[in-house]
């Protein structure tokens, strides 16, 4: 017995007592029974997973029903779940990098009022979250996606006695239900065109041909402003960088690991239905191409050392749409589970920086740090090469999968935006090392006398993260070791069917195309090293001499300010004017009217009661009379 | 054998004077009196009715009628004092809580 479907239910567990029970309970029995919650559902998931590619028949997948849910006519939507090398992949990266983060929360969170809130809010993620990626039909699927979008929306807010972070909660939800409405429409489409909302009835209706082109195209479409949304891509990027107001251990776990690549998730599991439209295709490549280089462009500029690491999520999720555009699923979520590595790392080490700095945030307010924090330095710069793509660190391996695969496929346009937005990556990654580690101190006196490196709970969930950053590229090798070595792709392969055509490219070419993206990366370091250790007076000159192109990439193209001007603004002027012209005038005017006339009325009617017995005994006898006189005449 | 009509005649007679009488007095506990003789009025009706071809209806009916008025009375006399004890008063012109 394969025990997947049990997965997602001890953080339910822990949850429910958190919000119970929380309050009577202390820390340190809060922080165990939220970390072992975890801990269960982690076991739990590499039993399966060990389970799984244990057996021989790897390539079908395991299904459990726990009962029908809706039954409507034709249409039916069971409780179930499903385990897929896809499955198993995401179930192990949730829970293991959750587990993590969890740990690193019991001490980044300790001083917090907040503690159980904290972590049943976590937990509940976790439950929503496993939900997502174990669901077996779009239905559940959905339960799951809507589950974490409002634990996100919680946890982003979670200081809510902070008007910026209830803002960015509100933010992060509204723009999600943007793209949560065409991810809705989609599944109706599904519904309407396949009867069926199950994978597994989706992908055969794909294959037997009774999805049209057209119709899939539609459907991918749809269900990628959904992906969109979820996943920051262009134009629904917005939320994301305001979302930095959340903790940071929610960040790390949230924003860049888990949630975020739902959408990835989500086209690489109906990759048979993206495969069958090529547009669809085209446009999640060219939309993840496209916001891989815009989003980066942001993060060269920014102070923010966690509104960098924002903008770089965007930029590194645009890669993951990259991967799934041109047809290289397995590489996209190679590249997730990799980012899930490295960048809830880099997160994390933010947060011992802040944890060190008293909060502080500011990049200019850094420098000189790798002496006092000997052991978040060193994670730090491993998640940064990681992420930068030097050779032999995991990103390396799966970014240069997906800008190989680009290539391969005939997607020039698409591989040269990811190539220079790798130099972009290398660029800003290495900035931030530099302005918050080397260089002169540049610390508040104050901050200064606090200076501490993090306590143990805090740094040996960074030592483990870092060694995974490293090691997890070695499990997808490039095709130049050998046509099998990528262990990774293989292990997908029930899952995601290779493209038939294209993706073979001589050894040359391949060789070729990794010296580009190595070259690229060195680039992207050595100009950092020169800007900001070398001439540290070069950036400012820049900026004196394009002032223009600085201002547009420091206010972030005014995207922000454009969305207020053109969408914002109009919806509440025209709210106000609505509320004053129609509520107050038709809508108010309408219900005092009817109390008004019923009043007037009443006291019409009033007049008839004089409070006099003999008034009303008058009233009977006349009755009366016109009853009699009625009946007789 | 005295005719029914006789009868009918007296409990008519019986009846409007209870109606004038509740009119023409001011205090609840002689209009409650008056609603009585109006009961009493309606049971010689029935009675006098009694010698036609409804025999037996007719003579339950009053039966009927005399446990309702006696209940009525039990009630009715017991609202009439307490009204008294709270106001002081059984004057119809006085109690007009109920103006609307």
């Amino acid at each position: 017995m394969n025990p997947f479907w049990l997965i997602p239910f001890p953080p339910a567990a822990g949850a429910f007592f958190l919000i119970v029970a929380g309050r009577k309970l202390t820390r340190k029995a809060i922080a165990w029974l939220a970390c072992l919650a975890v801990a269960a559902s982690f076991a739990l998931a590499v039993v399966s997973f060990v389970n799984l590619a244990g057996t021989a028949q790897a390539g079908n997948p395991l299904l459990k029903t726990l009962f029908t849910w809706i039954k409507a006519g034709d249409f039916r939507a069971d409780l179930a779940f499903r385990f897929d090398p896809l499955s198993a992949v995401m179930a192990l990266v949730v829970t293991g990098v959750g587990l993590l983060i969890h740990i690193y929360s019991t001490g980044y969170m300790s001083g917090d009022r907040s503690y159980a809130r904290f972590f049943a809010q976590l937990n509940l993620f976790t439950f929503a979250m496993l939900i997502l990626v174990l669901a077996d039909n779009m239905v559940l699927m959905f339960v799951g996606w809507e589950g974490v979008g409002l634990c996100s929306y919680l946890l982003i807010g979670f200081w809510f006695e902070k008007p910026a972070a209830a803002a960015a909660g509100q933010k992060a939800f509204i723009v999600n239900r943007i793209g949560d409405a065409g991810f809705l429409l989609g599944i109706l489409f599904l519904v309407l065109s396949v009867g069926s909302v199950s994978f597994g009835a989706i992908d055969e209706a794909v294959a037997g041909g009774i999805i049209t082109p057209a119709l899939a195209t539609l459907t991918a479409v749809l269900l990628f402003i959904g992906a969109a949304g979820k996943s920051a891509q262009i134009p629904l990027y917005v939320w994301l960088p305001d979302a930095m107001e959340g903790p940071t251990p929610v960040s790390a776990l949230i924003h860049a690991a888990t949630m975020v690549t739902a959408g990835v998730y989500m086209v690489a599991r109906l990759n048979a239905l993206y495969a069958a439209s090529p547009a669809a295709s085209e446009v999640v490549a060219v939309v993840g191409a496209l916001t891989a280089v815009f989003a980066a462009t942001m993060a060269l500029v920014q102070n923010d050392i966690k509104r960098v690491l924002a903008y770089s999520t965007i930029s590194q999720l645009g890669y993951m749409f990259i991967g799934c555009g041109v047809g290289a699923y397995a590489a996209g979520v190679f590249h997730l589970t990799t980012h899930a590595f490295f960048k809830s790392l880099l997160f994390l080490s933010a947060g011992s920086v802040m944890h060190a700095l008293s909060g502080e945030l500011d990049m200019e307010k850094m420098g000189g740090l790798r002496k006092h924090l000997p052991r978040t330095y060193p994670t730090f710069l491993i998640g940064a090469i990681a992420i930068a793509g030097v050779p032999f660190f995991s990103g390396f391996f799966s970014k240069d999968a997906i800008l190989t695969s680009a290539f391969a496929h005939g997607h020039y346009f698409v591989w040269a935006l990811g190539l220079g937005g790798a130099v972009l990556t290398a660029f800003y990654m290495f900035r931030l090392i530099f302005k918050t580690f080397h260089g002169e101190e540049r610390l508040e006196a104050e901050v200064k006398r606090h200076l501490h490196e993090s306590p143990g709970s805090m740094t040996v969930p960074l030592v483990i993260l870092a060694f995974l950053a490293v090691v997890a590229g070695y499990v997808g090798l490039p095709p130049v070791v050998g046509r099998q070595a990528n262990l990774f792709d293989r292990f997908l392969e029930p899952v995601i069917k290779r493209a038939a055509e294209g993706g073979h490219l001589g050894l040359g070419t391949e060789w070729a195309l990794i010296a580009a993206s190595v070259t690229a990366a060195f680039l992207g370091i050595a100009v950092a090293y020169g800007f900001f250790l070398r001439n540290p007076r070069i950036p400012r000159r820049l900026g004196e001499k394009f002032p223009g192109l600085y201002k547009l990439l420091v206010n972030k193209y005014y995207v922000d300010e454009i969305c207020d001007a053109a969408i914002v603004n109009p919806l509440v002027k025209g709210s106000a004017l609505i509320y004053d012209k129609f509520d107050l005038a038709v809508v108010d005017g309408a219900v005092n009217g009817s109390a008004k006339a019923a009043g007037f009325f009443g006291r019409l009617l009033g007049l008839f009661q004089t409070g006099l017995i003999k008034d009303y005994a008058l009233a009977v006898l006349f009755g009366m009379a016109i009853f009699l006189g009625v009946l007789f005449f | 054998m005295i005719p029914a009509g006789w009868f009918l005649a007296l409990s008519l007679l019986l009846f409007v004077l209870g109606i004038i009488a509740f009119f023409i007095k001011r205090d609840l506990l002689t209009q409650f009196l008056s609603v009585e003789v109006m009961l009493n009025a309606a049971n010689l009706a029935f009675l006098a009715l009694a010698q036609g071809p409804a025999k037996a209806e007719a003579q339950v009916i009053v039966f009927f009628v005399m446990t309702v008025a006696a209940a009525e009375a039990a009630v009715g006399m017991a609202i009439i004092l307490l009204v008294f004890r709270r106001r002081r008063s059984i004057q119809t012109e006085d109690l007009r809580t109920l103006k609307g």
